[in-house]
């Protein structure tokens, strides 16, 4: 049996021992590293790549360059999608103040409040697919509640879904009701925090109703605020399923976005149109990418104050 | 949605094993991919692959039912990363696709077999592609003018025999306060239909297949005289209102109610009629009617495939299974009234006692002189039906568009086909 030398082993410390301090984060981060470039880099590399071909997903890929980008510069389908993703982006955002008014209203203690919060809730519960019928039936020409109720006043009949002008309405229309119901849910949670001691401050000097809410309570729900934001652009831009329930981007194409148009292009029925599929995703990442910059931006504009 | 059904039969092996001695024996795994996957035809696809089964004891056949919508862009996949030995598919130019990436097997030897080449000649030309036979067709269906005879008998109408007759009859049926034909164009195939018959009465069948073809143009005069009698009919207030709101099972219900005479459909459409309680007095069918009577009538039919995958592992297996499907006995089983209740793809075959499927029958082999299409969006390349078939419903809600979608169509040809 060979005597074991000292000297030797404590000499050498291993490798990672040397290192640990620097290896460590890498090591928990590794997962996550692995995983975000494996599914969220790469194939947006992939996308970018496959944007500057025409491919249908079977043949050979056939290089074309910026082809397909000139081609949506001219493509009416993809300019009414565009407008459309902006008209959800701009409209979707009064889910905020629609959210933040039924919070400030239901922020009091009555008997039974946690019902009615609940029932205030349960629309956001609802699957989008439940969202979307329902609304197509309330939006029905001929028996629908929408026009049942203009009825009462004299209006109407309209068809909203089958009007290429108020079709993109209605659907966001019907978007915001589970929309409304989350930014509520988020502003009820931060009207939990607001400091009373700051109210009693306010009330002492005067301050009430709109002057109130201006100076005082609406500066401490920021970051309800923030979250209530990114999440409503995010619900924006993920508008696919509501459209494809309630119209499926029509009348004649009328009420597609930008996701929209892609999945009709690339993978519908009759698309197949690969690459022009994807250079339609790299417009719609691009207009992500502002949002993407603005919330890194302030998060990390946040992180810095501290 | 997908399911297996895997049949094992080694057990009974020993015990039927004479009930296929007499037929060239076949062994190894079959893998079956359908897309038949409402309860009828897929009911119907099981018993008739377990009959096969029976004839084959050796053969283990592993069937995968797939939801008929899905199929369509699931084939892409399966064709190239793991194909089985039989699809189902369409004919005419949606197999132009997977024919030209080289992924369906050519069986034109089949088409030379005596007992195909007989009695499968009707179908031929819709499977041919190149001069070559890229799968067997297993059931077909005619396409016309269903409506409720008893509104017909109630103001005193026949069944229209040209365009002026049917526009008479109309102008009767809105005067009844009611509308002369049910549509329902959200999901825009519909239109096509429409599109298909006023195209082929007003320009025949051979006009139809070079504007298909991309030999014509879009704002080509010939094709404007067919919007001209469109629109006639939109102007009368002829279709439903709001028709780009339904799909077209929702537009049944116009017809049950009676608020709509009539329904350009496939005959599928027979079967949930019948179901929300409409008899055989109150239904029937007629042929669309003639509108240019220098072209001769020609209909809509479309087929639906078997196909070999050019990947597929058994394919002399696979052969042995299109040879069964279009056999007569086959043909005349799987299309009767309790299956499929459509028309059998087979000469020799039967037809079921069903007034719809004699009548149309009777209409396709000796009424359609002029050619058998297939559908708008079978026999017009995908891309270029999707838009054309947006634009003819376009037509349909705001007809004054009109210039503006034939010269966008126009466009798209261009790139469509100069691929």
């Amino acid at each position: 049996m060979a005597s074991v030398d000292p000297t030797v082993t404590t000499g050498k410390r291993s490798w990672y021992k040397r290192n640990e301090i620097a290896v460590t984060p890498w090591l928990f981060l590794a997962p996550a590293i692995l995983f975000f470039a494996f599914y969220v880099l790469w194939p947006i590399y992939q996308s970018i790549a496959i944007s500057f071909y025409a491919w249908d997903g079977l043949g050979e890929a056939r290089y074309v360059g910026m082809g397909n980008y000139v081609e949506l510069m001219d493509d009416r389908a993809f300019e009414v999608s565009l407008w459309n993703n902006l008209k959800w982006l701009l409209f979707y955002l009064l889910a905020i103040p629609a959210g933040l008014f039924i919070a400030l209203f239901l922020n009091q203690t009555v008997t039974g409040i946690r019902i009615y919060k609940s029932l205030f809730f349960f629309p956001f519960v609802l699957s989008q697919v439940v969202v979307g019928l329902v609304f197509s039936w309330f939006y029905l020409p001929n028996e629908g509640l929408l026009n049942g109720l203009l009825g009462l006043f004299g209006l109407g009949p309209v068809n909203v879904l089958g009007d290429p002008t108020w079709a993109t309405y209605g659907i966001i229309a019907a978007g915001l009701w589970p929309q409304t119901a989350y930014c509520m849910i988020l502003y009820l949670t931060g009207l939990n925090a607001v400091d009373p001691e700051q109210i009693e401050a306010g009330r002492l000097d005067n301050a009430k109703g709109w002057k109130m809410l201006w100076y005082i309570i609406i500066p401490q729900l920021k970051p309800a605020t923030f979250i209530a934001f990114v999440v409503t652009i995010i619900g924006a831009l993920r508008s696919f399923d509501l459209i494809s329930i309630m119209t499926n981007g029509g009348p004649f194409g009328m009420t597609r976005v930008l996701s929209f148009y892609m999945f009709e292009k690339a993978l519908s029925e009759y698309g197949f149109r690969m690459g022009y599929g994807a250079a339609i995703a790299v417009v719609l990442f691009l207009i992500m990418l502002v949002f993407i910059a603005y919330f890194l931006w302030s998060m990390w504009r946040e992180e810095q104050g501290r | 949605m997908r399911s297996t059904t895997k049949t094992m039969l080694t057990a009974l092996a020993g015990s039927t094993m004479f009930a296929g001695a007499a037929l060239a024996e076949l062994s190894g795994d079959l893998r079956i991919f359908l897309d038949t996957s409402n309860p009828a035809p897929r009911a119907t696809m099981e018993k008739m692959i377990g009959d096969f089964q029976a004839l084959h004891p050796d053969l283990s056949i592993e069937t995968t039912v797939i939801d008929r919508e899905a199929y369509k862009t699931q084939i892409r996949n399966f064709l190239t990363a793991d194909a089985p030995d039989v699809a189902t598919w369409y004919a005419a130019n949606r197999m132009t696709p997977y024919v030209s990436a080289g992924l369906f097997e050519d069986v034109s030897d089949l088409w030379q077999e005596p007992e195909i080449a007989e009695n499968l000649a009707s179908t031929k030309g819709a499977m041919t592609i190149d001069g070559k036979q890229w799968g067997v067709p297993y059931t077909y269906y005619q396409w016309g003018i269903y409506y409720r005879k008893d509104i017909y008998e109630e103001l005193g109408l026949n069944e229209p025999a040209n365009f002026e007759e049917m526009k008479s009859n109309c102008q009767a049926i809105l005067d009844s306060g009611r509308k002369c034909y049910t549509i329902g164009s959200k999901f825009l195939w519909t239109a096509g239909g429409w599109f298909d018959y006023l195209n082929m009465r007003t320009n025949g069948f051979d006009f139809h297949m070079e504007l298909a073809a991309g030999e014509v143009k879009w704002t080509d005069d010939r094709v404007r005289q067919t919007f001209a009698n469109w629109r006639t009919l939109i102007d009368m207030g002829a279709f439903v209102d709001n028709h780009q709101n339904y799909s077209w099972q929702e537009a049944l219900p116009f017809m049950v109610n009676g608020e709509a005479a009539a329904y350009l459909m496939g005959n599928f459409a027979v079967a949930p009629l019948r179901e929300a309680g409409l008899t055989d007095d109150q239904l029937d069918f007629y042929q669309f009617p003639a509108i240019n009577p220098d072209v001769a009538l020609a209909e809509d039919a479309p087929t639906d495939t078997f196909h070999i995958p050019a990947n597929a592992q058994n394919k002399e297996a696979a052969r042995a299974f299109l040879r069964y499907v279009v056999s007569a006995d086959v043909q005349t089983e799987i299309n009767n009234g309790a299956n499929l209740g459509q028309l059998p793809v087979n000469a020799s075959a039967s037809v079921d006692d069903d007034k719809f499927l004699n009548e149309g029958f009777a209409m396709l082999s000796s009424n359609s002189p002029g050619g058998v299409a297939q559908f708008f969006d079978r026999d017009y390349p995908a891309e270029m039906a999707a838009e054309a078939m947006q634009g003819l419903q376009e037509f349909m809600v705001i007809p004054d568009n009109l210039d503006d979608i034939l010269n966008r169509l126009d466009k798209v040809a261009e790139r469509v086909y100069a691929k």
